[in-house]
């Protein structure tokens, strides 16, 4: 690769089977243009794509890339990143993917803190399977398997990230393609796990979460006075079920990644063709 | 047979029953004797009951038997618990002044012997050493010299000070010498010591340092018994050597984080037991599809469900082979001895990543939980080779690349065998799916492609057929009529079950297998017995299943699944009535 990376060398020639206007075209713009202007190029990064409309994106973008079982893309990215550390890793899937099936690693990964991204394509909906409700649908949303709507809260993802310890949480939304693509930038530079959830609209299924409402609804927090390293702050917004927030929401200004903790720098690939020095001390102990 | 001594010290779980026993095996090892040691977990009456027995020989010993000669009892229950094994002549190591020790009922024809474990401790410093004092009072008993203890107890306790390893020297020669002036008995025995240095390692430990040794950087697991020795031994060590072991949030994390670092390049391993290898089958076909090197350790326990977490069980077989949706691609080998479960280890990483799918090598709980005596020379690490496969770097990118200069991670190679570019490798991105892919990488649903992937990955397993050695280890007399069959840990208990059967005049030819899948065609060897039995513990007999599918010929069973595994003596019985049985040898 040559150093002038732009970002439609991360484009693969494979055209998205998306429906027009679908949201996940902006949100992969997005990551996109992000990757190319930190500096990566294809060959030194790794996408990790989950199951659902949005884990397509593994075969839309053009890198390293697995496209793995529904809801287990976060402990993917987290082996490929200690294992060689000079990567670029971003995870993307759905909410589905990640707040429901893959709930579980969300939590843990936010709480690992392994220095990569993580970009979610909230639609309130599970896309792929044709319109049933997934965790973060309203209430009262009505589907094929929800006729009188869920009859139980959302989650509330940053929450959850914000009490797993999260580091860095944000919020963008897919058509606000500048916005969106500094945001996702913001989360690859932060030094740890960089938690951006982004309102990409599902056209086909959801009639309520639609372009118009998060336009509409939507706060731009860069507008405001917003201290993104103020933890008070950040958990009023966060727990505000009233607004739709778009911005860096909380950021922790020390945050030392997993790896770094850990003392891992070097790629674990490269191996001896033997047995490595030092191991026949292994032998001794057992005297 | 080798000439042995059969001891155990039993009691509650919490009375430091494992270290003590540690302590004592490590002497004999030291002392140049071999040990096979094994543990009592649970109970057949309630739970709390733990013992740690050693059969120790100067000659191999590779099972356990069923005999005890010498039992530190430190509650009434260990009696109780070992009836079976305690013999006219046994002798029964107890403290009498313990208030619940005082009316113990000593069986006929046993040695009661009463020692003041605590008394005799607190005038050594502190009555935590009563299990020393124990130590010291067999060593009495079966002629051990005491000195041999101390470099043990140096090991079990140096780093707590000079002092304490006094101490416990101390009270190790005061129960020595109690017995010595209070019992002025010969009880028959003289543990003799020998020049030989011998390590002493468990199944779990002989995994973890295998998995050193073939270069593994990455261990992900979830703790589960029998397993989790492997991860406790990596975890430390495996740092000294450039890697990392991750504790993940359960075992489908465990298996996905593994997989990210074997896709980025690292070997890769995680080691988990049934349970676990349940939730791990749903990636084992992604890691199978995506043709991504993978060793994934089962040392199989008791089940279904949470089944016997500490008991001996051989019931997975099916599962490995056969688990998740799909045909799926995969390697399954069985270490049978401790030491080959080192090098088993060692080949499972070099197949992974020869053929490009995961290699389920699967142990059990009677290979984890045992200490066993080698010579060092059989962990020789010159001897370890590293075979990476095909991975090409920058320099031979090119002749992999298609005509629009993309990366086929997929390839349909003549031998099923793609080439791999780890990600950083310029001109060498490509993506792979758990989808059905075409030669790049990406999903298609075209019916040409899917039977070319299909094809292309059973011919990865034809070509390790072909070049790789499925071997099985071969004991007993090769003429003989009668053919014994199993595979993974059983081999030591009959190995050992030879001698006691060739004592009976019975000739048996033991064929021991490592190999799964791919395996041996065993049908010459089935043709040539007049009777053939499969040893295995499990109910269903799911190996014996196997022959009988390879050979077309119908197998005699022994099946154990009581929990524990074979003793040599007891097979060797179940042996001899087997051929009593057997319409062959009675026509
Ligand atoms: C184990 C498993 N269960 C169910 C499915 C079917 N499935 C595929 S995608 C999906 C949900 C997708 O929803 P979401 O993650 O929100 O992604 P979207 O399609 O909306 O982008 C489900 C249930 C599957 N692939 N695997
Ligand atoms: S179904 Fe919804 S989420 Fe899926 S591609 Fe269409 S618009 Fe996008």
């Amino acid at each position: 690769m040559s150093s002038e990376v732009r970002f439609t060398d991360f484009k693969s020639d494979k055209q998205p089977t998306w429906c027009p206007g679908c949201g996940d075209f902006g949100t992969m713009n997005g990551m996109m243009k992000a990757l190319a202007e930190t500096g990566n190029d294809p060959d030194n990064t790794f996408i990790v794509a989950g199951i659902g409309c949005s884990g397509k994106i593994g075969t839309y973008m053009h890198s390293y890339a697995l496209h793995g079982v529904h809801g287990r893309a976060l402990p993917v990215g987290i082996g490929v990143k200690l294992a060689n550390p000079d990567l670029e890793v971003m995870v993307a899937g759905g909410d589905g993917d990640g707040y429901s099936i893959g709930a579980g690693h969300f939590i843990h990964a936010v709480r690992r803190n392994v220095d990569m991204t993580y970009v979610v394509m909230d639609n309130r909906i599970y896309g792929l399977t044709k319109g049933q409700a997934s965790p973060t649908s309203r209430e009262d949303f009505q589907t094929a398997t929800t006729p009188k709507g869920p009859n139980q809260p959302p989650v509330n993802p940053l929450a959850l990230a914000l009490a797993a310890g999260g580091t860095f949480i944000a919020q963008s939304f897919s058509s606000d393609s500048q916005r969106h693509t500094e945001l996702v930038k913001r989360a690859i530079e932060h030094d740890g796990f960089g938690f951006v959830n982004v309102y990409s609209p599902c056209v086909t299924f959801n009639n309520v979460d639609t372009y118009d409402y998060f336009r509409d609804s939507i706060v731009d927090l860069s507008e405001t006075d917003h201290d993104p390293t103020d933890y008070d702050d950040a958990k009023r917004k966060i727990l505000d079920l009233d607004k739709e927030y778009m911005g860096v929401i909380y950021q922790h200004d020390e945050s030392v990644p997993y790896g770094r903790r850990e003392g891992l720098s070097e790629s674990m690939a490269d191996i001896p063709d033997g047995a490595p020095d030092g191991a026949t001390d292994l032998v001794r102990e057992f005297y | 047979m080798p000439e042995d001594l059969n001891w155990a010290i039993g009691g509650e779980a919490g009375d430091g029953i494992d270290s003590t026993g540690k302590i004592f095996a490590q002497a004999l090892s030291r002392a140049g004797r071999h040990v096979f040691t094994s543990k009592d977990f649970a109970s057949r009456i309630r739970g709390g009951y733990t013992a740690y027995k050693v059969r120790t020989s100067v000659d191999r010993v590779d099972s356990v038997v069923d005999r005890l000669d010498i039992l530190i009892a430190l509650t009434e229950r260990t009696i109780d618990e070992n009836l079976d094994e305690l013999h006219d002549g046994s002798v029964i190591i107890y403290d009498d002044e313990r208030t619940t020790m005082q009316d113990v009922n000593i069986p006929e024809g046993m040695i009661g012997l009463p020692v003041p474990l605590k008394r005799l401790a607190e005038e050594a410093g502190g009555a935590i050493m009563r299990n020393v004092v124990a130590l010291g009072a067999a060593c009495a008993v079966a002629g051990f010299p005491i000195e041999n203890l101390d470099e043990a107890l140096e090991k079990r306790f140096g780093d707590k000070g000079r002092a304490i390893v006094e101490n416990n020297e101390e009270a190790a020669r005061l129960g020595q010498e109690y017995v010595a002036e209070e019992y002025d008995y010969d009880f028959g025995y003289e543990l003799e010591c020998t020049d030989a240095d011998y390590v002493l390692l468990n199944g779990d430990e002989a995994i973890g340092m295998g998995a050193i040794a073939a270069g593994c950087r990455f261990y992900a697991g979830y703790p589960i018994t029998p397993a989790t020795d492997v991860m406790e031994y990596l975890t430390g060590r495996i740092d000294q050597f450039g890697g990392k072991v991750v504790q993940a949030e359960d075992e489908l994390a465990a298996i996905n984080m593994a997989l990210g670092a074997a896709r980025a390049g690292a070997r890769a391993m995680t080691a988990t037991s049934g349970p676990g290898i349940d939730l791990m089958t749903e990636t084992f076909g992604l890691v199978a599809t995506s043709e991504t090197p993978l060793v994934i350790c089962d040392v199989m326990r008791s089940g279904p469900s949470t089944g016997m977490p500490t008991k001996q069980e051989q019931g997975d077989l099916d599962q490995l082979l056969y688990g998740g949706h799909g045909e799926v691609p995969r390697f399954v080998v069985a270490p049978t001895t401790i030491a080959e479960c080192f090098w088993k280890t060692v080949e499972a990483f070099n197949l992974a990543e020869k053929y490009q799918l995961p290699v389920y090598l699967t142990s059990d709980l009677s290979l984890a939980v045992t200490e066993q005596t080698f010579p060092p020379e059989e962990f020789d690490m010159d001897a370890v080779e590293v075979d990476r496969g095909k991975v090409v770097d920058e320099s031979g990118i090119e002749s992999w690349l298609d005509d629009k200069g993309r990366f086929q991670p997929h390839y349909p190679a003549e031998d099923g065998i793609s080439p791999r570019a780890f990600p950083g490798t310029t001109d060498g991105a490509h993506m792979t799916t758990g989808l059905e892919h075409d030669s790049l990488g990406r999903r298609t649903e075209d019916a040409e492609v899917r039977v070319e992937q299909v094809d292309k990955r059973a011919r990865k397993v034809e070509t390790a057929r072909r070049e790789e050695t499925w071997d099985y280890r071969e004991f007993g007399d090769p003429d003989a009529d009668t053919l014994v069959l199993s595979w993974g840990s059983n081999e030591g208990a009959m190995r050992e079950a030879l001698a006691f059967l060739d004592e009976k005049g019975i000739d048996v030819r033991f064929v021991s297998v490592p190999y799964l899948y791919p395996r041996p065609d065993l049908t010459p060897e089935v043709d040539d017995a007049e009777t053939v039995i499969v040893v295995e513990c499990n109910a269903t007999g799911q190996f014996a299943d196997l022959v009988e599918h390879d050979t077309l010929t119908r197998v005699e069973r022994v099946n154990k699944y009581t929990g524990v595994r074979f003793k040599a003596d007891e097979l060797a019985s179940e042996i001899e009535q087997k051929l009593a049985e057997s319409p062959e040898v009675q026509a």
